[in-house]
């Protein structure tokens, strides 16, 4: 065992010496660019929605708002995320763990297949205004078969990449017997087992549900189990793209700004939780449903809540972390430390930005996950505003932040201080565009304005009830985000293509020389997977079970765009 | 562990705390639990089915009334409901078709209507006016269509 430590931990010094294995870097670039070309996508059809419900831009007869909106939220919650979290973490493993198998490699390049062939099928129907659904698909709002047989090669593709991300970390473990999986390896391991938790519901939802029921193999559908099904993934989905931010909050950052990480056995403490209570989340948006009993839904008020813990502790790790940091580069002063920060540097910059918002989005998260305050704001412009925030700029600007170090790494180029500059320009365009847009759409949402409305003056309702300044201000916000979105995608193409040749490391913070050792406890994965079940199965045996047995007649499926 | 760590997670379990006594407080003593009515009905038989086969406002006490209606793309029925001020009115509900949602704008009325479904929510009418109730859940082309109003006099 010796010997097996010893070559392996020489390959690993090697691979980081020599920089990025260019097979793995294939693979990871690969999926960078399609993440970043539906960033574009998504952002211009964003525009085409915010002008819209400003008043200012009619759509063209062949361009349906549904349609754009559908196409808006598959391309950034599904493509967008996926694409930019699986090859972060497939750069994260081949750097950790000493390059990825040649068989996880193989897999890597089936799943992306897979999943491109999958995303074609669904947009095939979405532009022939066949499947406007929504991101959320509730039956009996049925699209064309095809939109669901994509889905299932996506959630396939999804399958694959995870188990590819299973066998690397299950041999590391193999020839490392006794150590710790270094921390983005761990982040990494928790995030593949959220995606196929959360993917399995859906599965479940669109094969045995949907697809013998649109294919008229049977009579009706049961509409509160599709829903809560979805649910189970659709919530998970967003929460697996913010423990993927979390992960380079934790282990990047503090490498930016030249300090060292939060405490080992604490950060792992952070993912352990997120893992075991995540999936339960999903019922919260299933507050004002009927058929779920009020007990069922004062449970999962707890269940959704304690999910908000790991993130407080988060909040401190953070926190504390820059402040050491900063007193350790000679900052000093209650708050005058803050002057030390690298302010200057995109690659700070956007994530820190990032970590503010969440105060705010963790906040309004609390707040509408408790029944009553949920009611006030179900379905309105205030839930739009809210995962504009979490996902908008949480989630989407430490991706941002992520691409100035990941690409230039895996391109072996580097990032010019010109680059930093345009990254630095951008990050505080979108801020400005993110922040008009999420505090309007939270006060119209307070006002009564709905959700996933075209443009509507309701009589002179929308004039009455205050909605259209508000409006007019998310036109305003999307125009500045489309803006910070065209300089975002040059910036991620010129670095992957055109930026000067070079090395740039993968920056991976340093535990605080003498810190404790982390227990090992910590990896029984195995533990942890069978509490996550256990929790799943608690919260959700009792109303799926309720759902079935009294499930009134199914519902027949409708065309309704 | 620091001990400001300490305090900042013990007032972070706090919070969560607070949060759930006071839902609870407010779902158990002031019976302002969400809208979770568990009733079934067969969604393709609405019309033939008691009580929606005659949706209306019918008073049922002083100051009380119960309103029974069914959602349908893209309408209500019945539309523009008028109320004496200080009412309270029940409202039964269900849809013919699709998901809908059932929204009074300036009220708490909020709640899903879902085919198959019998959903009810409870609201007193206190100030007069025109309120704008719509769909707030996407439900087809015509959605941003689907509006009525209730006057309270």
């Amino acid at each position: 065992m010796q010997t097996a430590l010893k070559s392996t931990s020489i390959k690993q010094k090697t691979n980081q010496a020599l920089g990025v294995n260019l097979e793995d870097a294939r693979i990871s670039k690969s999926y960078l660019a399609v993440a970043f070309i539906a960033v574009l996508l998504g952002g211009l059809l964003g525009l085409v929605q915010g002008l819209n419900r400003a008043g200012v831009l009619t759509l063209p007869a062949w361009a349906n708002y549904y349609q754009v909106l559908t196409a808006h939220g598959l391309l950034l919650v599904v493509v967008f995320s996926a694409f930019f979290t699986i090859g972060y973490f497939y750069a994260g493993l081949s750097h950790t763990l000493g390059g990825l198998l040649p068989k996880v490699r193989k897999i890597a390049w089936v799943g992306f297949w897979t999943k491109i062939v999958g995303f074609v099928l669904v947009v095939i129907p979405v532009l022939m205004n066949e499947a406007s659904v929504m991101y959320t698909f509730y039956p009996p709002m049925a699209a064309h078969p095809m939109f669901y047989f994509g889905l299932v090669l996506i959630v396939l593709g999804v399958w694959a990449l995870s188990v590819g991300a299973f066998i690397q970390v299950a041999n590391w473990r193999k020839n490392h017997k006794g150590q710790h999986l270094p921390i983005m390896a761990f982040f990494a391991t928790g995030v593949f087992i959220l995606l196929v938790g959360a993917t399995a519901f859906v599965a479940v939802e669109v094969l045995f549900l949907i697809i013998p029921w649109v294919l008229g193999w049977t009579d009706g559908i049961n509409v509160m189990l599709s829903r809560t099904l979805f649910w189970a993934f659709g919530h998970t989905a967003v929460n697996i793209w913010y423990l993927t931010a979390v992960s380079a909050w934790y282990v990047v950052i503090p490498k930016i700004i030249g300090g060292h990480r939060w405490s080992d056995l604490l950060t792992r403490m952070v993912v352990i939780p997120l893992v075991i209570m995540n999936i339960t989340g999903g019922f919260h948006h299933q507050i004002v449903d009927p058929a779920i009993s009020e007990g069922i839904k004062y449970m999962h008020v707890f269940m959704s809540l304690a999910i908000g813990f790991p993130s407080l502790m988060t909040a401190y790790a953070l926190f504390r972390v820059f402040e050491r940091t900063a007193r350790q580069k000679g900052g000093t002063g209650l708050i005058g430390w803050f002057k030390k920060m690298p302010w200057g540097d995109v690659r700070f910059l956007s994530p820190f930005i990032a970590m503010v918002a969440f105060i705010p989005a963790g906040a309004g998260g609390i707040v509408q996950s408790t029944n009553q305050l949920d009611q006030v704001v179900h379905n309105t412009m205030w839930i739009v505003g809210h995962f504009h925030l979490t996902l908008g700029m949480s989630v989407v600007m430490t991706f941002f932040g992520i691409s100035y170090w990941l690409i230039p790494y895996l391109s072996k180029r580097v990032l010019t201080p010109n680059m930093n500059k345009v990254g630095v320009i951008q990050a505080i365009i979108w801020t400005a565009g993110m922040v008009i847009m999420a505090i309007s759409m939270h006060i119209a949402g307070l006002f009564g304005s709905p959700r996933r409305t075209s443009f509507t003056t309701y009589g002179d309702f929308a004039e009455q009830l205050g909605w259209n300044p508000l409006m007019a201000a998310v036109g305003i916000g999307a125009t500045l985000l489309l803006i910070a979105v065209i300089l975002q995608v040059y910036a991620v193409f010129n670095m992957m293509f055109f930026a000067p040749k070079g090395e740039t490391e993968f920056p991976i913070a340093e535990e605080e020389p003498g810190a404790a050792k982390t227990p090992y406890w910590t990896e029984r994965w195995g533990v942890w997977v069978v509490l996550m079940l256990l929790v799943i199965s608690m919260a959700y045996v009792i109303p799926i079970v309720d759902m079935i047995v009294n499930a009134p007649p199914g519902s027949p499926p409708f065309k309704t765009w | 562990m620091h001990l400001d760590e300490k305090i900042w997670l013990f007032l972070s379990f706090g919070m969560i705390m607070i949060f759930m006594i006071f839902t609870g407080y407010q779902a158990v003593a002031l019976e302002m639990g969400p809208p979770s009515h568990k009733e079934t009905i067969d969604p393709q038989k609405v019309d033939q089915t008691a009580p929606f086969d005659q949706p209306g406002i019918k008073q049922i006490g002083e100051n009380e009334y119960e309103v029974v209606m069914t959602l349908q793309i893209f309408s209500f029925t019945p539309m523009d409901i008028e109320v004496p001020a200080g009412s309270t009115v029940h409202f039964t509900l269900t849809s013919k078709d699709v998901t809908h949602g059932f929204q009074v704008a300036n009220t708490n009325i909020n709640a899903m209507v879902m085919p198959g479904h019998i959903q009810k929510i409870s609201q007193k009418f206190d100030k007069p006016g025109k309120y704008l109730v719509l769909c707030n859940e996407y439900c087809g082309a015509g959605h941003q269509a689907m509006s009525t109003t209730i006057t309270v006099k």
